[in-house]
C-alpha cells in the first residue's frame, strides 16, 4: 500500500511536472450560445461529492479558441453531425419499416431525457440512452444495433442529447439506482493500470492542472458527445473512459459493459447540477 | 483526419529536429520557394495584413486562423514547419466586402505561420505569427 | 463521390442594397492529407481533399479559394460579400476526386 502510494505519487508528479496551476486563457469566459443561450459553466457541487465544493464544466479549462468553437452552432462542427443524425432520424431501417420519427415523430420531444440517462429500468437493469435506441433498433424497428460507439449512435447521442441543452444533469443515484452507482463510485477510486491511478487521480485531486501541455478538467460528462479537435468526430463518453483506460495503461472495460454503464452513471452524477452541453466541443 | 499519438509525436519530432540548422535551412527553402513562387521573388514589406493566430494550439489538428488585408487581390497562407507547407490561397473577386476570411488548419507542431498579401498595384505585404502547438498531456 | 460529404452554408436571407454580410461556410470532408499510413498495411494512404471553393453571387466573383491538405477536416471558411441586388449565391466545391458539391442561397433586399 504505501509502496503503491508512493509510486502513484511519483507518476502524478512526473506527468504534471509542468504544471502551473495558471489560469489559461478562457479561465473567466461565459458560455453564451448562439448569443441568446447562457450556461452556467459551475454549479455548486451535489451533496454526494465529499471532496469538491463547485463542479465546472471541461468548457472551462479549454483555451478561448476551442471555447469559441462551442458558442455558436454553425461554428461548432458538432453540427454536421447531428445533421446527418436528422436524416438517420427519418430513415426507415429494419425488417418492420420503421423509422425513429414513425413513434417518435418530434425528435424536441426527448427534450430532458439526456439529463436523467443512465437510469434504472422497469426490469431493475441499469440503461444508457445507448441501450436505449439500439433496443428500439432491434425490437422495433427490425434493424440492426448500431455500433456502441460507432458513427451512427454518436451523431444519434448528439442529436438527443441536444434536445436537452441547457437544462441541469440530475440523475437518480438512490432507490434502485444505488448499487449501479455504488458500483460506479467504486471504479471511479479505484487505481488500475501500470501507472496505478485512478479515474479520481486526475479529475478530482489535480484537475486544472497543466498534465504537460493538457489542462486537466474535472472530467464531465455534461457535454458528451462532444467533437474533439483530436479526432475531428463526436466522441461518446464510454469512448472517453476508454481513452482514459488506455492513458493510464489499463485494459479497458469494454463499451457497454456493466462497468462502464456504472462508470457513465457515478461521473454523470458528479455533474448533478451543471448544464448539458451536448453537442460540445473539446481539445 | 485522424493522426494517432506516435504519428502526432513523428510530426512533433519533426518540428523539433527543425530547430537545428542544417533541416531547418531545408524545410525553409521549401517554405521559401512557395513563397517565391507566388512572389515571383519580389521584396514583401511588413505591415498592412494582419494574421490572427491562437499563441496556444491545443491540438494541431484544429487551428483556427483569420487574415485581414484590405486592398489585396489575395493572400497565401504558408505554414513553414508542415511537410507541405502550402495551406491555402484567397483570391478575393469583386463583390468581396472586405480581403479578410477565417479558416481552421493543421500545424505539425509549433512554428512560424506566415500570410503574404498580393496587392491590387502589384506590391506584397507579409505578416507572421508563431503557433505553439502542445503535444502530450492525456489525449486519450 | 466521397461518403457523407455534406455542404451547410450560412447566409443571411435578408440585406440592405449594397451592404455587407458576413458568410460562413463548412463542408464534411476528411481532408485526407496523402501524410498518413494505413496502419494494418503500412502504405500511405493516398491523397483526397477539397482542393478548391468558390462563392459567386449573381454570377460575380466574392471569394475563390485553393485548398492544400493543411486546410483541416471539415473544411470552413468564413469571409465578407457584398450584396449589390437580390440574388443567389452560388457554393461550389471540388473533390480530388472529380466530385462538385454546390449549394445555393437566394438573399432578398430588405
Amino acid at each position: 500500500m504505501g509502496m503503491n502510494l508512493f509510486k502513484t505519487t511519483a507518476a502524478v508528479a512526473a506527468l504534471a511536472i509542468m504544471a502551473t496551476g495558471a489560469a489559461q486563457a478562457g479561465e473567466d469566459a461565459k458560455l453564451v450560445i448562439n448569443g441568446d443561450l447562457s450556461i452556467a459553466t459551475q454549479a455548486a457541487a451535489p451533496a454526494h461529492l465529499e471532496n469538491l465544493e463547485t463542479v465546472y464544466s471541461g468548457w472551462v479549462f479549454r483555451t478561448k479558441e476551442t471555447q469559441a468553437l462551442e458558442m455558436d452552432d454553425f461554428d461548432n462542427p458538432s453540427f454536421v453531425f447531428v445533421d446527418v443524425a436528422l436524416d438517420l432520424y427519418a430513415a426507415v431501417d429494419g425488417t418492420e419499416g420503421k423509422s425513429c420519427a414513425s413513434c417518435h415523430e418530434n425528435v424536441e420531444d426527448f427534450a430532458g431525457l439526456t439529463t436523467s440517462m443512465p437510469r434504472v429500468n422497469a426490469d431493475g437493469a441499469l440503461e444508457t440512452t445507448t441501450d436505449l435506441i439500439n433496443e428500439c433498433r432491434t425490437e422495433r424497428m427490425g434493424a440492426k444495433a448500431w455500433k456502441y460507439s460507432g458513427t451512427d449512435m454518436s451523431a444519434m447521442l448528439s442529436l438527443v442529447g441536444l434536445q436537452s441543452r441547457g437544462m441541469p444533469v440530475n440523475v437518480a443515484i438512490d432507490g434502485a439506482a444505488a448499487p449501479y452507482w455504488d458500483k460506479g463510485k467504486e471504479l471511479y477510486y479505484t487505481r488500475v493500470g501500470q501507472l496505478d491511478m485512478s479515474c479520481s487521480n486526475c479529475h478530482e485531486d489535480n484537475y486544472n492542472v497543466m498534465i504537460r501541455a493538457d489542462h486537466l478538467s474535472q472530467g464531465q460528462s455534461n457535454g458528451f458527445p462532444t467533437y474533439r479537435l483530436k479526432n475531428a468526430k463526436m466522441n461518446t463518453i464510454q469512448a472517453r473512459f476508454k481513452g482514459c483506460m488506455k492513458n493510464i495503461r489499463a485494459e479497458p472495460f469494454g463499451q457497454g459493459s456493466d462497468e462502464f454503464k456504472a462508470l457513465e452513471l457515478y461521473v454523470a452524477s458528479r455533474g448533478n447540477g451543471l448544464i448539458v452541453e451536448t453537442p460540445s466541443v473539446r481539445n | 483526419m485522424e493522426f494517432s499519438r506516435r504519428e502526432t509525436i513523428a510530426l512533433g519530432l519533426g518540428a523539433a529536429a527543425m530547430t537545428m540548422l542544417p533541416i531547418r535551412a531545408f524545410a525553409e527553402a521549401t517554405a521559401d520557394e512557395i513563397v517565391a513562387d507566388f512572389t515571383g521573388g519580389a521584396s514583401m514589406s511588413d505591415g498592412g495584413v494582419t494574421l490572427t493566430t491562437p499563441e496556444i494550439a491545443e491540438n494541431g489538428n484544429t487551428v483556427p486562423i483569420a487574415v485581414d488585408a484590405p486592398g489585396a487581390v489575395s493572400v497565401m497562407i504558408v505554414a513553414t514547419g508542415n511537410p507541405t507547407p502550402k495551406v491555402a490561397v484567397f483570391n478575393f473577386g469583386e463583390l468581396a466586402a472586405s480581403q479578410s476570411a477565417s479558416t481552421r488548419i493543421r500545424l505539425a507542431g509549433t512554428q512560424d505561420v506566415l500570410a503574404i498579401a498580393k496587392m491590387a498595384d502589384g506590391s506584397f505585404l507579409r505578416a507572421s505569427s508563431t503557433v505553439k502547438v502542445t503535444i502530450g498531456g492525456c489525449g486519450g | 463521390m466521397a461518403k457523407g460529404v455534406k455542404p451547410r452554408v450560412k447566409v443571411p436571407k435578408t440585406a440592405a442594397a449594397g451592404s455587407s454580410i458576413t458568410i460562413k461556410t463548412l463542408i464534411s470532408h476528411k481532408m485526407e492529407s496523402g501524410q498518413r499510413k494505413d496502419k494494418k498495411t503500412g502504405e500511405l494512404i493516398p491523397r483526397s481533399i477539397i482542393n478548391r471553393f468558390t462563392c459567386e453571387f449573381n454570377g460575380k466573383s466574392v471569394i475563390e479559394i485553393d485548398i492544400e491538405p493543411a486546410v483541416s477536416t471539415n473544411p470552413y471558411f468564413q469571409f465578407d460579400a457584398t450584396v449589390p441586388e437580390a440574388g443567389d449565391f452560388v457554393f461550389t466545391w471540388y473533390d480530388d476526386d472529380g466530385s462538385v458539391y454546390d449549394a445555393t442561397k437566394s438573399v432578398a433586399i430588405g
